[in-house]
């Protein structure tokens, strides 16, 4: 007989997700992936001046506000075949950097670190042994005798003042967690110290952005930064070296730190390597564009079938071709209608809710379900990385490769790039991910510095609209991954406007074919030690970085119960 | 006095955005200390830790669903804040209250904190506040300035305190 484990809501995720699963014999037979809100902004849109939409479409989310900014800029630009000026292009860069680092390290130490770190049991560790571990590990200045005593103490005040506050809702004690005490205390050490770190990289943004965390300089046909390297009010040489201060910071903590502690999770958890795989197609966009047009990128996209590296096939331009006649949206299992038919392509994309109740067979999810020349793609950090090492781009080798022979030395066995295609996998793309970005933070501050010393101050190109229908597609690379935007203006005015974001990829429903999304099939097989705590569900939810406050609540109701089995 | 005003809430879900709209309109009225910030800070959280840091006031305005009829202006101090923050019905689930556990835990939480909002009309897709909700924001904008003063830190009105 199988049970049916329901966990509503997800905790330590952005937004209202729902995810069943069938568990038998001790292992996920079936599971479903169920965003519980709808994201209405598409139709706030309709009708108003391009020009504005990104101020609105960032507040679609509380995390991911600079993402959809830039993005929604992006597509307006696409259909103007508008040219950005270059210091706009690199400010842009810098802030979309900024923003994925402080994500990645957040999700990493904030968000899901706790599937795998037991706090409780950090209270028993020896704080001396925890600092011999740690220096042996890396020569991170933080590492010491001192810092992990003060550690000990402040978690032991925290939790008898009973203010588990924020560890409220781990699975202490459960059976799938397996680190010693003193690996757990080193954990929340380092939790401690990124939250001081994430900072710098959000006062980037704020510098950049000229306020957070809504930023503000952003138009379409560039940014509204004036650059005078005399001036107090505006980008100034001064405020060009603080960047550069929080850049050095960053890149410390995130090769020092971040990635071998991904490191040390992996090898401490090897069987995770094997869990979670799912769906092997993965898609990413090309991102951080090196010209005005749009068509040369330091970080390369594509798309790549099966796991197969060989098959990968690179999305090369803005408006790519290869890009905009590939994504189609399917609502067959998604609360809404279409009036023409599913699947259609996001130009022709409606928002037309049709709620019914949770339907297995039928509509359950809120989310619409995207694929990829009909295919379900899996984005986000390891697409992301996997396409880049299909591109040939060095520093994700060097940063993959650095990070699988850490993995390799401390589970003293060879642990190879199959292993990436996994629960896991996807933490350790994500730290090898941030590794590079953080390195391109500091090249991209280099050219953007350069190209004003060459006495280029220009930041903005106006745009003019066209009367009649033109329309036009933004993509970004976004922290989780492909994001897009689809526009069509019609006499200067939103005719239609649709989000493909990345957790729809990720998170969506069956499709047209009864394909399960890459959630759902990540899930399949899973063991699960105890269906009342099914903490490795959520350790494989986690690992994707679940996003799905871009919408918002239609059939709300308060929920405390998270998790409820029922035997079916 | 380190102090920050904090608006949250999500302008696009109509009354949802009465602490945004609020701690715009603060902002306009009066002229702030050196160590005082106004802050949009929309639905964010974690962005928000640094300029939350080591406060000795922080003033949040935000919506206030407490059963009260609809365009209620609704004050919580002390003891009710927490409890406030722990209930709050958010699309968000790392929210404002785990920004504070979190800054309870690095020893920098906020010494004193306090809440004034509105009940909302509805939380329905839409740009602007409801009327009822609307009418309220001078209200909400004066008692915000009262806490300042009873803090021995009055404000002065900002110069051209138009819109």
């Amino acid at each position: 007989m199988s049970k049916r484990v329901t966990i509503d809501p997800i905790t330590r995720i952005e937004g209202h997700l729902r995810i069943d699963v069938d568990v038998d014999g001790g292992k996920v037979n079936k599971a479903w992936s169920s965003g519980q809100m709808w994201r209405g902004v598409e139709l706030i849109l309709l009708g108003r001046d391009p020009r504005d939409a990104w101020a609105i479409t960032q507040r679609i989310c509380g995390v991911c506000t600079t993402v959809h900014a830039i993005t929604s800029v992006r597509a307006v630009e696409n259909a103007l075949q508008l040219e950005v000026p270059l210091n706009a292009v690199y400010i842009r860069n810098l802030i979309t950097l900024a923003h994925a680092v402080h994500d990645h390290i957040v999700h990493f130490y904030h968000l899901s670190a706790l599937d795998w770190v037991d706090v409780t049991s950090a209270l028993k560790a020896d704080p001396d042994k925890t600092a011999s571990l740690a220096e042996s590990l890396s020569s991170w200045h933080l590492n010491g005798k001192y810092e992990m005593r003060k550690t000990a103490e402040r978690l032991k005040n925290f939790v008898n003042g009973g203010q588990l506050g924020i560890f409220s809702n781990g699975y202490w004690g459960h059976p799938a967690m397996k680190l010693s005490p003193e690996v757990n205390l080193l954990a929340v050490a380092h939790y401690l110290q990124a939250l001081e770190v994430q900072r710098k990289a959000n006062k980037i943004v704020a510098i950049l952005g000229s306020k957070t965390p809504h930023i503000q300089n952003v138009a379409v046909g560039g940014v509204s930064n004036p650059i005078a390297t005399d001036s107090q009010t505006v980008l100034t040489v001064e405020r060009l070296m603080a960047i550069k201060g929080y850049i050095d910071e960053l890149a410390d903590f995130v090769k020092n730190v971040y990635l071998v502690d991904v490191a040390a999770v992996g090898a401490f958890y090897p069987e995770w390597t094997k869990i979670g795989a799912g769906v092997t197609n993965y898609l990413s966009v090309p991102d951080m564009p090196l010209d005005t047009k749009g068509t040369k990128f330091a970080l390369p996209g594509g798309f790549i079938e099966g796991g197969d590296l060989g098959s990968y096939k690179p999305i090369s331009k803005y408006g790519d071709e290869y890009f905009v006649k590939g994504v189609e949206e399917s609502v067959k299992h998604s609360w809404y209608d279409y009036s023409k038919g599913s699947p259609l392509h996001p130009y022709k994309g409606e928002t037309t809710p049709h709620y019914t109740d949770f339907k297995d067979d039928a509509k359950y999810s809120w989310l619409k379900s995207p694929t990829f020349y009909g295919r379900v793609a899996q984005v986000g950090p390891l697409a992301r990385v996997l396409n880049l090492l299909a591109a040939g781009h060095e520093p994700t080798k060097k940063y993959a490769t650095q990070t699988l022979d850490t993995v390799s030395a401390l589970a003293k066995t060879k642990v190879g790039l199959d292993a990436m295609h996994s629960t896991i996998g996807r933490h350790a793309a994500r730290a090898v991910s941030c590794a590079v970005q953080v390195d391109m933070l500091g090249d991209m501050w280099g050219k953007l510095v350069a190209n004003i010393g060459s006495g280029d101050t220009k930041t903005y190109n106006k745009p003019t609209f066209p009367k009649g229908e033109i329309m036009g597609v933004g993509f970004h690379e976004a922290p989780r991954g492909a994001l897009s935007h689809w526009v069509v203006i019609d006499d200067g005015k939103i005719k239609n406007y649709q989000c493909v974001v990345p957790s729809t990829w990720n998170a969506c429903p069956r499709n047209e074919k009864d394909e399960p999304g890459p959630y759902e099939a990540s899930l399949l097989h899973t063991p699960i030690a105890d269906a009342e705590k099914p903490l490795e569900v959520l350790r494989t939810i986690h690992s994707f970085d679940p996003c799905i406050a871009c919408a918002i609540h239609l059939t709300d109701k308060e929920n405390d119960a998270a998790v409820t089995v029922k035997a079916v | 006095m380190r102090a920050v005003v904090l608006g949250i809430g999500n302008i696009i879900l109509s009354d949802e955005g009465i602490g945004v709209r609020a701690v715009e309109a603060f902002e306009r009225a009066y002229r702030l200390p050196e160590n005082t910030i106004a802050i949009d800070g929309g639905t964010s959280s974690m962005e928000l830790i640094d300029e939350l840091s080591d406060l000795d006031f922080l003033l949040v305005f935000d919506t206030i669903v407490a059963g009260k009829p609809p365009g209620t202006v609704i004050r919580l101090a002390g003891d009710e804040v927490p409890a406030f923050f722990r209930r709050k019905l958010s699309p968000h689930q790392i929210s404002l209250s785990d920004l504070l556990a979190s800054l309870e835990f690095l020893g920098s939480a906020p010494k004193d904190i306090v809440v004034i909002g509105v009940q909302p009309v509805t939380l329905e897709l839409g740009l602007e506040l409801t009327p009822p909700v609307a009418v309220r924001v001078p209200e909400l904008v004066a008692m915000g300035a009262a806490e300042f003063a009873a803090r021995g830190s009055p404000l002065e009105a900002a110069p051209a305190a138009a819109n």
